[in-house]
């Protein structure tokens, strides 16, 4: 069963004044449950108003929104019951980060959903293991740790909700090629753990390729193809063609493709890259 | 939420008053308040409330913005008419049911006070729709540059203003983005009732106090790494300068304040 469904969710800024503008147009798609989703798309494509939807941060102009089945719009208690069901991480999230001690700032989702102080502290250890924050600095202040350490804070205090979908936009901008690493790393480990819904929202390919099963892409408001993250890079050019950039690897493989070799369309990671180009010459060796 | 609040009230145009040069505007402006405190009768006062139409029409500014400049002053205004006609107790009695009695001196003074304030905020509303908030404060930089010989720190304080004008905006995309995050995180300033509301204000304040700091001390940074250093020795890049225009408007001011003059010497 499908977790997120819209049903032609459309969204207007500013109805009614000069700066109208439609962020988002009749976007209608299903994420399954336990599935990563890669939302790319340029800025302004409306990626951003769209995962503010699946929580309740933005109300529909038209249309519905639809988690786990259920329409929640104006329904206050369960508007709450969905913030703590959908997990929202924003961009840049430790400036969000208040609390005298990272422990007790983590500790703030689960509180707030009326958790008991021995389910909070479970909680709280649990994401901090899963973020890879040492238990050490579970009781300096937030503001004493380093930028990696405190994005890994914050995204820890939306994991203490425990959310059936963690929603993430740009999870590692900012961070030095390490910290992006370390971050998608540990992404991949909590869902490997929790096996939950994710949606990422990125505009780097190489980084979401790594981690996305189905790659939704967002084009001035309207979705521009939701598929299979192979599929999704079959279609290279017209990519390019809305202005965004494939990862490298499909890039050459595309061009040598032009030259005359057949490697596949549907080339985006390198070891998959490395396998074809060598059992191509292989069988150009002995042809 | 935040995105509707406009800064200031500025209204971008080319008419006349937008071109005059700031300083003029400053004090033309200060010399139409006193000259509406001068009137000592509602004959002046009509004069004063032909000033302000008549520099309306040529500012050009829409009549429902002048509306909108009034809207915050209504209760205050409608406060002082109703202070005045029931508390005023000389000249004729026009009116009374059992302790309510209304004289016809407090019917005058509060249609005198009404158009007054009214005449205030409108007439001074426009020199704030005409200028930029920037280049208002740049007039009274200039404007207050000789108290500089006594030690006053005008530059510092200019500059003050300019940044803060500068970051409201910015800020007001913070407050907006961290209220999202903590009631992402299940704050309830959107769902609680009032005191939950007001409980989940500290994780909004807490971090943009921090992030106001982190940016101040960046700017400081980078101006200093432009070299920045207080305001001597500082050139500019846009000068001030006054057109035949901002004579015509002193000109323009000094004739209505005759015709206050002059009212209030024929009608006692």
């Amino acid at each position: 069963m499908s977790i997120i469904k819209t049903e032609d969710l459309t969204y207007v800024y500013g109805e009614k004044t000069p700066f109208r503008k439609v962020a988002l147009d009749n976007v209608n798609i299903e994420i399954n449950e336990g599935e990563v989703v890669g939302v790319i798309g340029h800025t302004g494509s409306g990626k951003s108003t769209l995962i503010q939807h699946f929580n309740g941060l933005l109300k529909p102009t038209s249309g519905r929104v639809l988690i786990d089945g259920e329409d929640f719009t104006g329904d206050k208690k369960k508007l709450r019951e969905v913030r703590f069901k959908v997990g929202l991480v924003f961009q840049y999230p430790e400036y969000q980060l208040f609390e005298e001690t990272v422990y007790k700032d983590i500790a703030y989702g689960p509180k707030n959903m009326g958790l008991s102080p021995e389910q909070r502290d479970a909680r709280v250890l649990e994401s901090a293991q899963l973020t890879g924050l040492d238990e050490s600095l579970l009781q300096k202040s937030p503001f004493e740790l380093s930028g990696g350490q405190k994005r890994r804070a914050a995204i820890a205090g939306v994991m203490a909700m425990d959310p059936k979908v963690l929603i993430l936009d740009e999870p590692a901008s900012g961070l030095d090629p390490q910290g992006r690493d370390r971050i998608f790393e540990m992404l991949r480990t909590y869902h490997e753990v929790k096996k939950n819904t994710m949606l990422i929202v990125s505009h780097s390919m190489e980084d979401i390729v790594k981690i996305a099963d189905r790659i939704l892409v967002m084009n001035e408001g309207r979705v521009f193809c939701f598929d299979r993250t192979r599929k999704v890079f079959s279609r290279a050019e017209e990519l390019e063609r809305i202005g965004l950039a494939v990862p490298q690897v499909t890039r050459v493989i595309h061009r040598l493709n032009a030259m005359g070799f057949d490697l596949g369309e549907d080339v985006y990671t390198v070891k998959y890259a490395e396998g074809q180009i060598l059992s191509r010459l292989k069988a150009g060796g002995e042809g | 939420m935040f995105k509707d609040i406009t800064l200031g009230q500025f209204f971008p145009g080319d008419s006349v008053i937008h071109k005059m040069d700031p300083r003029v505007k400053l004090v033309l402006t200060v010399l139409f308040i006193i000259m509406l405190f001068m009137a000592k009768n509602i004959y002046g006062l009509l004069v004063g409330i032909a000033f302000t139409i008549i520099s309306y029409l040529l500012s050009r500014i829409p009549f429902s913005m002048i509306l909108k400049s009034m809207k915050p002053i209504i209760p205050i205004v409608t406060f002082t008419a109703v202070l005045n006609v029931f508390f005023i107790r000389t000249g004729d009695l026009l009116w009374s049911w059992r302790f309510i009695k209304i004289y016809n001196d407090a019917v005058n003074t509060a249609v005198f006070m009404v158009v007054r304030i009214v005449c205030l905020i409108v007439g001074t509303s426009l020199l704030t729709y005409t200028t930029s908030p920037i280049d208002l404060t740049d007039a009274i930089e200039r404007l207050l540059s000789p108290l500089k010989r006594i030690g006053a720190p005008v530059h510092e304080l200019a500059m003050m203003m300019t940044i803060a004008l500068r970051f409201i905006p910015t800020l007001i995309e913070e407050t907006d983005k961290i209220m999202n995050a903590q009631k992402a995180r299940g704050s309830e300033l959107d769902t609680g009732t009032f005191k939950e509301k007001v409980r989940g204000m500290v994780p909004i304040f807490i971090p943009l106090f921090v992030s106001s700091f982190r940016r101040a001390e960046e700017l400081a940074t980078a101006m200093e790494c432009r070299c920045y250093h207080g305001g001597e020795g500082r050139t500019r890049m846009k000068q001030m300068s006054t057109a035949p225009r901002d004579w015509f408007a002193c000109v323009y001011v000094a004739v209505f304040w005759a015709g206050i003059i002059v009212m209030n010497m024929f009608f006692k």
